[in-house]
């Protein structure tokens, strides 16, 4: 083939580094997030929204027995607290790539030079700041309004920080590997939104976790919500209530078991499945 | 208006600057052919058209060549670079402005034209950019509340504001009113007169006649014609219609004809129309459709 006489690229080329650019990707992605009115109510505030309904409603009541000491806002805000961490990794990202691969954001990037590690650390910014956010006002919301207290030993920080950082990283790959089921960006919230709530109600999140029936714990167990609430709960719960778990102990080494293999999982299947482009289109 | 290669079938000189070169280039989609053995060269600073129906395979073509798709066999040289292995660097001197899209919605002009400007490593001034395809009216307007030729317009802006210098349009006017069409034509004339090398694939006859230096005529995968606009139009090979109330002729002397007709009528023909064939009907013959229904406005009647 003939090679054009000023078809070389010139070395001196300098090209936006990837970090850089990651960080552009994160500012925009967070401006179409936060414009998004949709992301907003369903990923931002639900979980708010439900802390609120479900401590109002079981005001006053403790679960498990009686002289447990542990409120149900107590007891629920830790599997709200996982809930927004799924929302806000898994949905968001399986939601909102399945719609850019089909409207034609994703083509469009690609016909760029943005990196597509740039891309994806903006997915990744975004999800790590809306996170963040998102847990201090559940947090504020549930010591102010209903008086939920703090953990004070370094411990439970310590532990709040791993799944929280296992946690969002683990729902993000899996996001993306998941924005190649829906078949079009139109039904993307109807594929991801029935799949996270039906996991909500298995997974101790509305109800009491030992108060499902066996079988339910037994599919539950297989997902990371039911052990991201799970390690969460052995933060804001004082060490006794490890007996209300099915097992009669925090089991956090299993939490970070799950959650690594589901992050290996992810990873592996999003490399393979990720697409620019939508499936019918060649 | 610099013409290049009038003779559809002669292959630019080596010397010349090739921008694009195609050999041999096949595109196949289970047992359809889009693409059937393309041979064509685009050199440096040329406003390209690629014309035809829907379906000639005009758009596999360009997003072959844009990198967005891999061609099933041939050489294909964009730039000095196989397209299908393009690296970040290639990309950064290629702009490419893909059929219509309703993405990046929420975003307005402004901050969708910087932030693409980031991704380059020598980006024109994102402010002028928005100026340049007239939309600092709007610049603030989010793309979701934006017109299709405004919409098509922020496209152009994504596309050119990494200054590249060579610009893939796939049918970048369809659905503009014909005021929009004629000042993005302008907006098309002032790129090339930057340097930018254009690649346009349109349906409209008079887009190609009126922006391009060179045309490629497709049908059915495959270049029918490969001219300037008005080697294209010189097929007509002189000849012309001549129909009156009465009767219809083609002949290369209307002259001639219509002064016997008038001797015949004595005077006034009745309803004498007398037509040179369109740059449309040898359009449409080439792409296989006879020119029966010629439509009111090329008709030229003289009375």
């Amino acid at each position: 083939m003939s090679t054009p006489r000023t078809s070389s690229i010139s070395p001196d080329v300098r090209l936006p580094g990837t970090a850089r650019l990651g960080l552009a990707r994160t500012s925009l992605e967070l401006l179409t997030f936060v414009r998004e009115r949709d992301a907003m109510i369903f990923i931002f505030a639900y979980p708010l929204i439900m802390m609120a309904i479900f401590a109002t409603v079981f005001d006053g009541q403790v679960a498990g027995p009686p002289d447990s000491g542990v409120s149900f806002a107590q007891y629920f805000v830790a599997g709200i607290a996982a809930t927004g961490i799924m929302l806000t990794s898994f949905q968001t990202l399986a939601t909102s790539i399945a719609v850019e691969r089909d409207d034609g954001t994703l083509r469009r990037l690609r016909t760029t030079p943005l990196p597509p590690t740039a891309y994806f650390l903006g997915k990744v910014g975004q999800v790590m700041v809306v996170t963040v956010v998102q847990m201090a006002a559940l947090i504020a919301l549930a010591t102010t309004a209903f008086d939920v207290p703090l953990p004070n030993e370094p411990g439970d920080w310590l532990t709040f920080g791993w799944v929280l950082v296992l946690g969002t990283a683990t729902g993000t790959v899996l996001g993306v590997a998941f924005s190649s089921v829906p078949r079009s960006g139109r039904s993307a919230t109807a594929v991801v939104a029935p799949l996270v709530l039906a996991l909500q109600f298995i997974s101790g999140v509305f109800f009491p976790f030992y108060q499902l029936p066996g079988w339910m714990q037994d599919v539950a167990s297989i997902f990371p919500l039911k052990w991201m609430a799970q390690g969460l709960r052995s933060v804001f719960l004082p060490d006794e209530a490890a007996a209300l778990e099915v097992g009669g102990t925090w089991d956090n080494g299993v939490t970070a078991a799950v959650l690594g293999a589901w992050l290996v999982v992810g990873l592996l299947v999003g490399v393979r499945t990720f697409r620019w482009r939508r499936r019918d289109d060649g | 208006m610099t013409t290049h290669g009038t003779a559809p079938t002669t292959p630019l000189g080596a010397d010349r600057d090739l921008v694009v070169s195609v050999r041999g280039l096949r595109k196949e989609y289970g047992a359809t052919t889009a693409v059937d053995g393309l041979d064509l060269d685009v050199g440096r600073g040329e406003i390209f058209a690629m014309l035809g129906p829907n379906g000639a395979g005009k758009t596999t073509t360009t997003e072959i060549l844009a990198g967005h798709r891999r061609a099933t066999t041939g050489d294909v040289s964009v730039l000095g670079l196989d397209p299908a292995r393009a690296s970040r660097a290639w990309r950064s001197r290629v702009g490419v402005v893909l059929q219509s899209t309703n993405d990046l919605a929420e975003l307005s002009i402004r901050e969708l034209v910087h932030q693409f400007a980031r991704y380059y490593p020598d980006p024109r001034d994102p402010d002028d950019v928005v100026e340049m395809v007239g939309l600092g009216e709007q610049s603030g307007s989010r793309a979701r509340s934006l017109s299709g030729g405004q919409r098509r317009r922020l496209d152009v802006a994504l596309g050119v504001v990494g200054r590249p210098e060579l610009l893939f349009l796939d049918e970048p006017t369809t659905g503009f009113d014909p005021q929009a069409r004629r000042s993005f034509w302008e907006l098309l004339r002032e790129l090339r007169a930057t340097g930018t090398t254009i690649w346009l694939t349109t349906h409209y006859l008079d887009e190609a006649d009126a922006l391009a230096d060179r045309v490629a005529v497709m049908r059915a995968g495959s270049i029918v014609a490969l001219d300037s606009p008005a080697g294209l139009r010189a097929r007509t090979h002189g000849r012309a219609v001549v129909r009156w109330d009465g009767g219809e002729a083609t002949t290369a002397s209307p002259t001639t004809l219509v002064q016997d007709l008038a001797a015949r009528y004595q005077g006034e023909v009745p309803a004498l129309e007398v037509r040179r064939p369109s740059l449309e009907d040898v359009y449409l013959e080439l792409i296989g459709q006879t020119p029966d229904a010629v439509p009111e406005s090329t008709t030229a009647a003289q009375a």
